[in-house]
């Protein structure tokens, strides 16, 4: 019985857990600028607020996708046992969480173009267009940003809520096997 | 005999109205005039939306071509009414105190296809330099295209606010697309 024997499977990969920890401190990051810096008067520090803002969102977009390759590629521990209609919630919320991790970083991407702004990666690695400078583009393209943002920040609230829920009233692994790893 | 010699005043003049090719640019014609600054490494171009000109251009006497483009400051848009609402102000544009950006050609040395270098002054924020530009020009349907590109800096005009130093370069990068109409 090896540790990769997909059926005995009771903890994720090292990586796994690394990217899972990774990226969810970058969501808070990006999260957090993206509602204080709107509110922020003209100045410098705004103007940096934005491009960090917009070089964590190219983080999480990067660290998501490599997640998603490697979830794909690595079978995750199943669920604990619980109800039918607990586990399609949990692979529901997995899956809308994996979907906007790609998606929010995407429409600040376009909204960014959209109002005439190249992503600069870092300040050194300029990122392609992807669309042309629109005032109509830019102003939908804000709105689905925020919005699906909103979306992203309430599901993960529900996954925080139900991994504390496992932890405390359940008392089962859930929780604690974010905490560990396998090699 | 009087008769005669009016209508031979009317006949030079419509001749030399016809010489002189008085082009006129306007944003309506499909003109364009942008500038492009660097902010945090991250170039952005935006448009002023309202200018006028006046280029004479004959393409057998390139050397007597002159121009003359007047860009209204206050109509530059950045795209965000915040951003548009500080450079108006007076430590940017001073677009109260000084409405127009002047270039007025005084020498034009002819260049290879028609094209030319226009040597004039630009007037920016009230203080004057000399500048060179290379122009190319080309025929459309619409007219008669100038087109050129040359840098400026923001300093050298007393352009910006100490407090942006370090995030908005000095460089300022001027493009114009200039469609000559009748």
């Amino acid at each position: 019985m090896t540790p990769r024997d997909p059926m005995n499977v009771t903890t994720y990969t090292r990586t796994a857990v690394a990217l899972h920890w990774l990226v969810a401190g970058f969501i808070l990051a990006g999260l957090f600028m993206g509602w204080t810096m709107t509110d922020m008067a003209i100045s410098p520090a705004r103007l940096k607020m934005y491009n960090y803002h917009k070089w964590v969102g190219v983080t999480v977009l990067t660290l998501a996708l490599l997640r998603l390759i490697w979830r794909l590629t690595h079978r995750p521990p199943p669920l604990v046992t619980m109800p039918r209609w607990q586990q399609l919630a949990a692979h529901g919320g997995h899956a809308l969480l994996y979907l906007l991790m790609l998606v929010v970083p995407l429409t600040g991407w376009i909204y960014s173009n959209a109002t005439g702004y190249r992503v600069v990666y870092l300040g050194k690695l300029p990122l392609p267009n992807l669309v042309a400078k629109d005032k109509a583009l830019a102003d939908f393209w804000h709105g689905a940003h925020e919005l699906l943002a909103t979306v992203l920040a309430i599901t993960i609230a529900l996954h925080v809520l139900a991994a504390l829920q496992h932890h405390f009233l359940h008392k089962d692994n859930t929780l604690r096997r974010m905490f560990q790893w396998r090699r | 005999m009087r008769n005669r010699l009016t209508w031979f005043a009317v006949a030079v003049a419509a001749g030399g109205l016809a010489l002189a090719a008085d082009l006129n640019i306007t944003p309506a014609a499909g003109s364009k005039v942008t500038a492009t600054i660097k902010q945090e490494g991250v170039e952005v171009e935006s448009p002023f939306t309202k200018f006028t000109g006046r280029i004479a251009y004959d393409p057998a006497k390139v050397a007597a071509s002159t121009a003359l483009l007047e860009v209204d400051m206050a109509s530059f848009d950045f795209g965000d009414a915040a951003y548009n609402d500080e450079v108006r102000k007076k430590s940017w544009f001073d677009s109260a105190t000084y409405p127009k950006a002047k270039f007025q050609s005084t020498s034009i040395t002819p260049a290879a296809a028609g094209g030319f270098q226009a040597t004039g002054q630009l007037t920016v924020k009230g203080k004057v330099q000399t500048i060179t530009v290379p122009v190319k020009v080309s025929a459309s349907a619409a007219g008669t295209v100038f087109d050129g590109t040359f840098n400026i800096s923001r300093k050298a005009f007393g352009i910006g606010d100490p407090v942006w130093e370090g995030t908005v370069d000095d460089k300022v990068v001027v493009k114009f697309h200039l469609v000559g109409g009748k």
